[in-house]
Formats: structure tokens, C-alpha cells, sequence
């Protein structure tokens, strides 16, 4: 060990986006690591959208008719499952608090995260879609509509869930409430989505609702990140 | 550079019971600060409300004179924590853990070679944090903290999981870190003598 080692007055930290492409990085890397976590949320979208017909009947009017509103539902709870694991490994093994203590800003840590989070849940998802859309008889050119309304909004859900994941993230089955605290905010974006996707269905104007997903998806960016580092400084304490 | 770490009248109230009230010290670069206590009297408590976790019902924290809430950044950018939970992940290898952290912060100047060989981790470079002991996962937190090259070190209970071994040489690290102007705040349940200017806080 060197022994004239001294402490350095000034040092300089990395900036922000070190800190931001870190986390993600790591996020990434635990997903690889771990791929039931990324998977098991992609089956039960792909299981509810499979089962759906099979209940309802497969009557060629009736899924094109409940096609969008299916998938998004499905995407929804699929998303929403995925959010419960978001910060419990972090707070169980320590790392919220080397977070807490980090010289980084609390909110770039968390977009770090959730932009991981959005990268392994919500991106899968949309391009898992169209396969099943195609099973509901849904026509190509609204297959892209609805990936983008699935892009924008699963980009919304993962970044309002994470407000929730934090709050909840200290009790002990905290996943009803979980749900309780999310599903308010993210009915909209459901509704929305589903709406655009059923007025591209019928050649109808669907633009607005998809200005309405990306005003919503913007806001999300810029306000979720700090309420969720709020949240998680007072879960940790 | 010196530094100094001061607190002026913390009061906390976890529920209902006041854990502690009308708490001062100072802490100068080289000092080393002891919170001793029994179990459950609040030691981590404290220490977490100093390196500004816990938010206190009253009295401020203060790095170079400064309250610490005015300059969060600046005062976690010059400490380092170290808790019984280690903030490693146990799918990453050692390299992968620390190369993150030294993503969020400031290189060191010192050979990281060096640090795992003193530490006793070289070889255990390339495994999975999950597959070493309590006690090797401690030294990996060592590591940590030795690489981040920050004045403050705040440890709460650092001989927990360590051999004989291991508790000397965290008291030879902290001995040389005060020794190189750095300062400590530790909470710890055994008695501890290190050779360093010692401030003693007891929790009742």
C-alpha cells in the first residue's frame, strides 16, 4: 500500500450522466443476470391476450372489437406486476442507502433505474404486441399505431410506478397498494391508448390521443423522477 | 485540507419514544468520533441521521460550518458509508460492483491491486459476490470505501462478520486514515481502542 497516499483536497465527481449511465448499466446487467424477472411479466401480457379469445369466442367481429382494449389491459397489469420489484433488492441489500449518500443527485440515480426498468419491461412489450395483435386480426397499418401508443405509455407507467414501487417499497406486501396508488394515474393512459388504438381501427382520427400519450409521458419525465427520490428518502428512513 | 464535522442539539423521536436530545459534538480532521451504546438504544439511528438519512426533529448537522442540508451534495460527495448491509450486489462479481460506484464518484488515486491484496479479496476477483462469505462480502465493502478516497468515513458496526483478523485491520485502516488527516464517526457495541484523537458519544 502506498503510504505517502494522501487524501486530495479537491476532487472532481463524475457528472450526471455518468451517474444516469451507470445505473442503468447496472440495472441492465442485474436483468441479464436474472432473466425471469424480465420474462415472467412478457408471459402473463402474452398468456391474458392468448387466453382472452379462447374465453370470449373467436369470432372475427368481437376480436377486432375487444382487440385494443385486450392488449392494453394486459399491459397494464403486465407492467404493473413487473413495478413491485423495482427498489425491494436495492433497499434489502443496502444499495438505497449508498444511494441516499451518493454524490450524485437522488433523482438521476432513479431515471437511471427506471429507464432500465422501461428497457426490460415496457420495450419488450411493444414488440412482443404485434404478434398478438395480428392473432386479434388487427390490420399492419394500426399495429404501429398501437406499438407507439404502447411505446409512449409504457414509458409514462414505469415512471409514475416507480413513485408508487418507492413509496411501498418499505412494507411488507406492499403490492395491493402498490396497485391502489398507481392505478389512478394510470387509468388515463390506458384509456387513452386503447382509444387511439380502436379509432386507427376505424379509420378515424386517432392523432390526438397519441399527442395526449407524449404530453402525459413528458410529464412523467420531468416531474416522477422527483417526486420517486422523495418518496424514497422517506421509505428509507 | 481540513475539515471539520459538527453537530449542534440533535433531538430524535422514533414513535414515541425520544431515542436522543440536546446532542453536540465536533469532530476535527484526524478525529475519530465513538457512538457506543446497548442494543437498540439508537446508535444507528444516529449515525444515519448525521450522514443525513434520518431526518431530525431538531438541531442541524454542520461539514465546514455549513448545514449539511444546504449542501448535500458537496458532504456526500466527501463521505463514505459503510453499513452492515452492504449496498453490493450478490449477481455482480467484485469488479462489477465497485467499477459502479466509481461511476457515481470521484477515482481514487490509489491501485485498486493493491487495496484487494491488502484487503485478502485478489483472488476473488471474478466470483459472484453471492458465493463468498459474510465476512469476505465485508471486505469487499472495505475495499469500497478505501477506493472512494473521501475525508469522512462513517461506519456503522464494521467488525460485524469479521475474524480477529479482519477487526485489526479495520482498526489499522482507520488508525492510518486518521493518521492521514482523514476523520471517522463510527457506531460500535464492543469496545473499541484505536490509536487516533478519540471523541466518545454515549446513548443512553
Amino acid at each position: 500500500m502506498n503510504e505517502n497516499h494522501t487524501i486530495e483536497a479537491q476532487r472532481e465527481n463524475p457528472g450526471i450522466f455518468s451517474g444516469l449511465a451507470a445505473t442503468t448499466k447496472r440495472d441492465l446487467l442485474l436483468a441479464w443476470k436474472r432473466p425471469g424477472d424480465v420474462l415472467n411479466p412478457l408471459f402473463f401480457f402474452a398468456m391474458v391476450c392468448t387466453l382472452f379469445p379462447l374465453a370470449v369466442g373467436p369470432s372475427a367481429e368481437q376480436l377486432e372489437f375487444s382487440g385494443p382494449g385486450v392488449l392494453w389491459v394486459a399491459a397494464l397489469l403486465a407492467t404493473l406486476l413487473s413495478l413491485n420489484s423495482l427498489f425491494i433488492s436495492d433497499f434489502e441489500d443496502g444499495s438505497l442507502d449508498q444511494f441516499l449518500v451518493s454524490p450524485q443527485p437522488l433523482p438521476v440515480l432513479v431515471l437511471g433505474k427506471t429507464l432500465a426498468h422501461w428497457l426490460t419491461s415496457g420495450l419488450p412489450l411493444v414488440f412482443v404486441s404485434p404478434i398478438l395483435a395480428i392473432t386479434y386480426r388487427m390490420p399492419l397499418s394500426v399495429v404501429g399505431v398501437m406499438m407507439l401508443t404502447l411505446a409512449l405509455g409504457t414509458i409514462s407507467l414505469s415512471l409514475l410506478g416507480s413513485i408508487g414501487a418507492a413509496l411501498t417499497v418499505g412494507l411488507h406486501r406492499g403490492t395491493a397498494l402498490l396497485s391502489l396508488l398507481i392505478l389512478p394515474l394510470a387509468m388515463p393512459i390506458m384509456i387513452l391508448g386503447a382509444n387511439a388504438v380502436s379509432l386507427a381501427a376505424s379509420n378515424d382520427i386517432y392523432s390526438t390521443g397519441i399527442w395526449a400519450l407524449g404530453a402525459y409521458a413528458i410529464a412523467s419525465l420531468s416531474l416522477a423522477p422527483y417526486a420517486t427520490a422523495a418518496a424514497l428518502r422517506i421509505s428509507n428512513e | 485540507m481540513t475539515h471539520k464535522l459538527s453537530a449542534d442539539n440533535l433531538t430524535l423521536i422514533r414513535g414515541e419514544r425520544c431515542l436522543f436530545q440536546g446532542l453536540s459534538f465536533a469532530l476535527e480532521s484526524g478525529g475519530l468520533l465513538i457512538l457506543e451504546g446497548r442494543n437498540g438504544c439508537g446508535k444507528t439511528s444516529l449515525i444515519r441521521a448525521i450522514a443525513g438519512m434520518l431526518t431530525l426533529e431538531e438541531g442541524t448537522v454542520f461539514w465546514d460550518d455549513v448545514p449539511v442540508d444546504d449542501q448535500r451534495q458537496t458532504f456526500h460527495g466527501d463521505l463514505v458509508w459503510l453499513a452492515h448491509r452492504t449496498g453490493l450486489k450478490g449477481d455482480l462479481t467484485l469488479v462489477e460492483n465497485l467499477g459502479f460506484e466509481r461511476s457515481l464518484r470521484a477515482h481514487s488515486s490509489r491501485d485498486p491491486e493493491e487495496v484487494y491484496e491488502r484487503l485478502g479479496i485478489a483472488r476473488l476477483k471474478k466470483l459472484v459476490l453471492r458465493s463468498l462469505s459474510a465476512g469476505q462480502q465485508r471486505r469487499v465493502s472495505l475495499a469500497r470505501m478505501l477506493l472512494a478516497d473521501v475525508p469522512l468515513w462513517f461506519m456503522d458496526e464494521p467488525f460485524t462478520n469479521l475474524d480477529r483478523e479482519g477487526r485489526a485491520l479495520v482498526m489499522e485502516l482507520v488508525e492510518e486514515h486518521c493518521a492521514k488527516g482523514g476523520m471517522c464517526v463510527m457506531a460500535a457495541h464492543q469496545d473499541v481502542e484505536i490509536a487516533a484523537p478519540t471523541t466518545r458519544v454515549k446513548i443512553q
